[in-house]
């Protein structure tokens, strides 16, 4: 497939607005300005950018714990985002939520989820109701290998092509299992390996290279629009930081060399060189593109610690639809 | 139009679902073996006959996904029934009824809807042993966002389901396997009984039973057999357990000054704990003896019919719990 220049920017935007986005959380977490934990989706930029970029605005998705990535590729707002890592009451979910919940139903971003394997069945029902509506909307669960390890899965993959549900199921393999390598957890190389197994069809591709990611989308999206059915994608992946939080906190779970290894391969770099040898860019383009997200940050910081925190008088709000719960 | 005609508890839920399916285009069932089989207990029987496939859907035996189903249409806009055939099922998809159906509006800051019903049948007495017996409502009730509903006839369950059904948070409704058959009158049309209001089921003016789902029906029985020996039972229906009615139950024990509370599920941290917990709290200087609480025994629940006989309370049970209520001084 050959993509135009706007697509390629557009893919390249919400890969930097991903790392940038991550960066500045990191450096806020390692400042004690973040409460809670931190999942950072730095290195998995093309996945979660090359699949959200075939994506309408009223398609749906289903995240992860490492969700940020996935909300900022789908739209999302820097300055609510922020604020809501802050704990703040103008976050997303008005700091009820934070970093493990962000979550945008506007954009179709159904939340991410703190429950590893959790996402992918209410994808299955977004995807079933998108298929009642019949208005040509998908679903895309997003996932990671290990979730592939949990009963969830299993059941939403095997319901959704049992009913035959327009859904891709886009694993992002970054081979590691919070601290455990896949090896350890699994006897298969190849997470779709599992697909067959589910009768739908999948395919591997490196997920390092967004157009590769972004040409597998393109087709499972069609495919699920058109009414073919479910399919998966396997996006070999890498986490630039830790499981969660930035340093490595002495934990020897991996080696240097392996992670520098996968750093050569930035996805960014890696496209913004891509993109220049191609004749569509040029090195000026690329550090005013990151000037004026740098600056976008900058603002969502801002605005995040200018806002004020929830007040107690809003622990209720928000438990039922009405406040009609019992205390 | 007649306002005798007699439905079972299983047709009142049946009519309930199809009256608001014709209604709302966008309510759909989904569950295991509810389609052409119309459930194991008959409850969805006709349906998928009635409103297609597409409507009433047969699902895989995937719990976790037949509950993930109604969270991610629900939230997309759908008014989904899904379907968990046996409480104790509750507990293979309870990841995506506790963390997920009922957090998702709270942890979104108020940016998700979820109008979606849990229907499940509870309770023991078919002699179906400790994993397709039990009464598990206590753990629901136990979760914030979540709404628990448990009818104890045929005219509670059609108005309830169709609360359950126009509710704009999740719901559970259980419907109790020993109630299925129990007939009674039913009105034809559509009507709602709100959630969280319960019922008085008999007026009385010595000893209030406070009981839920078959409970209710064997204070029923048990309130008979009091009032030959000069005891007037009132009897209170919660009906809905979250939210519960608590001032319909607390006005009752002002009144009456005793209590007992009889619930089928095991007693130690049950419902019967949070009522009797409620009244010691908000009407402590009214009563006359300690609210007493009738439930099941700390067991799983056994199998053999000359067990669980004994095992689940009933109107003997009950009758003697008021009775030594009504002995204290």
């Amino acid at each position: 497939m050959d993509f135009s220049s706007a697509k390629q920017f557009d893919l390249h935007r919400r890969m930097v607005r991903i790392r940038l986005f991550e960066e500045a959380a990191g450096r806020l977490a390692e400042a004690n300005k973040l409460p809670g934990f931190l999942h950072l989706y730095v290195g998995e930029e093309a996945v979660a950018s090359g699949v959200c970029g075939a994506l309408n605005d009223d398609d749906h998705i289903t995240s992860t714990h490492r969700g940020h990535g996935h909300l900022v590729a789908k739209g999302g707002d820097f300055n609510r985002m922020m604020a809501e890592l802050m704990g703040k009451s103008t976050g997303y979910c008005k700091g009820k939520g934070g970093s493990m919940h962000i979550s945008d139903t506007s954009l179709g971003m159904l939340g991410a989820n703190g429950i590893v394997g959790a996402g992918s069945p209410i994808a299955v029902g977004a995807a079933f109701a998108n298929k009642y509506r019949g208005k040509g909307q998908v679903a895309v669960a997003f996932f990671g290998d290990g979730s592939t390890n949990i009963g969830a899965f299993h059941e939403a993959a095997n319901m959704a092509c049992a009913l035959h549900l327009p859904i891709v199921f886009a694993c992002e393999n970054n081979e590691y299992g919070e601290f455990t390598p896949r090896d350890k957890t699994m006897a298969i190389t190849d997470v779709v390996d599992r697909a067959a197994g589910y009768g739908m069809p999948g395919v591997i591709v490196d997920g390092m290279d967004v157009i590769a990611v972004h040409e597998a989308a393109v087709e499972a999206v069609e495919r699920a629009r058109q009414g073919g059915g479910p399919s998966m994608i396997e996006a070999k992946t890498y986490r630039f930081y830790n499981h969660h939080g930035v340093q490595n906190l002495g934990l020897k779970y991996r080696s240097d060399e392996e992670v520098a290894i996968w750093k050569q391969r930035d996805p960014i770099f890696t496209f913004e060189d891509r993109m220049i040898e191609n004749g569509v860019a040029t090195r000026a383009n690329f550090d005013d593109i990151w000037a004026e997200l740098r600056a976008d940050i900058d603002t969502a910081i801002q605005f995040a610690e200018d806002s004020p925190y929830p007040t107690p008088d809003q622990i209720m709000v928000n438990v039922y639809t009405s406040m009609t719960g019992a205390n | 139009m007649s306002d005798d005609r007699k439905l079972t508890y299983a047709q009142a839920f049946n009519e309930a679902v199809s009256q608001m399916m014709e209604a709302d285009p966008d309510v759909f069932c989904a569950g295991e073996d509810i389609g052409a089989f119309g459930g194991v207990f008959g409850t969805f029987a006709g349906l998928q006959a009635k409103f297609g496939e597409k409507r009433v859907v047969d699902t895989p035996i995937s719990e976790q996904a037949i509950v993930g189903l109604g969270v991610g249409a629900s939230v997309t806009g759908l008014r989904p029934i899904v379907d968990l055939m046996f409480m104790d099922f509750i507990c293979v998809a309870f990841d995506q009824i506790v963390n997920q159906a009922a957090k998702l509006k709270y942890m979104f800051g108020g940016d998700a809807t979820l109008p979606m019903t849990i229907t499940t049948a509870g309770g023991g007495g078919l002699s179906a042993a400790a994993q397709h017996s039990q009464s598990l409502e206590a753990l629901l009730c136990h979760i914030p966002g979540l709404k628990v509903v448990m009818p104890s006839n045929p005219y509670d369950m059609k108005g309830l389901m169709i609360s359950c059904i126009k509710e704009n948070n999740p719901t559970v409704m259980i419907k109790h396997k020993r109630l299925l058959g129990m007939s009674a009158p039913v009105p034809t049309e559509a009507y709602g009984i709100p959630l969280g209001k319960g019922n008085i089921i008999r007026p009385g003016k010595d000893v209030t039973i406070v009981a839920y789902a078959r409970m209710a029906n064997e204070a029923i029985i048990a309130a008979k057999e009091l009032a030959e020996e000069g005891i007037d039972c009132e009897i209170i229906d919660p009906r809905t357990l979250q939210p519960l009615d608590t001032d319909l139950i607390v006005d009752s024990a002002k009144k009456t000054n005793r209590v007992v509370v009889a619930q089928e599920a095991v007693r130690f941290g049950g419902l019967g704990a949070e009522i009797a917990s409620q009244i010691q709290e908000l009407a402590f200087d009214y009563l006359d003896a300690p609210v007493s609480r009738i439930g099941a025994p700390f067991s799983p629940v056994p199998f053999s019919p000359a067990l669980e006989s004994h095992y689940i309370p009933d109107a003997k049970s009950i009758a003697k719990g008021v009775r030594d209520v009504m002995a204290r001084r």
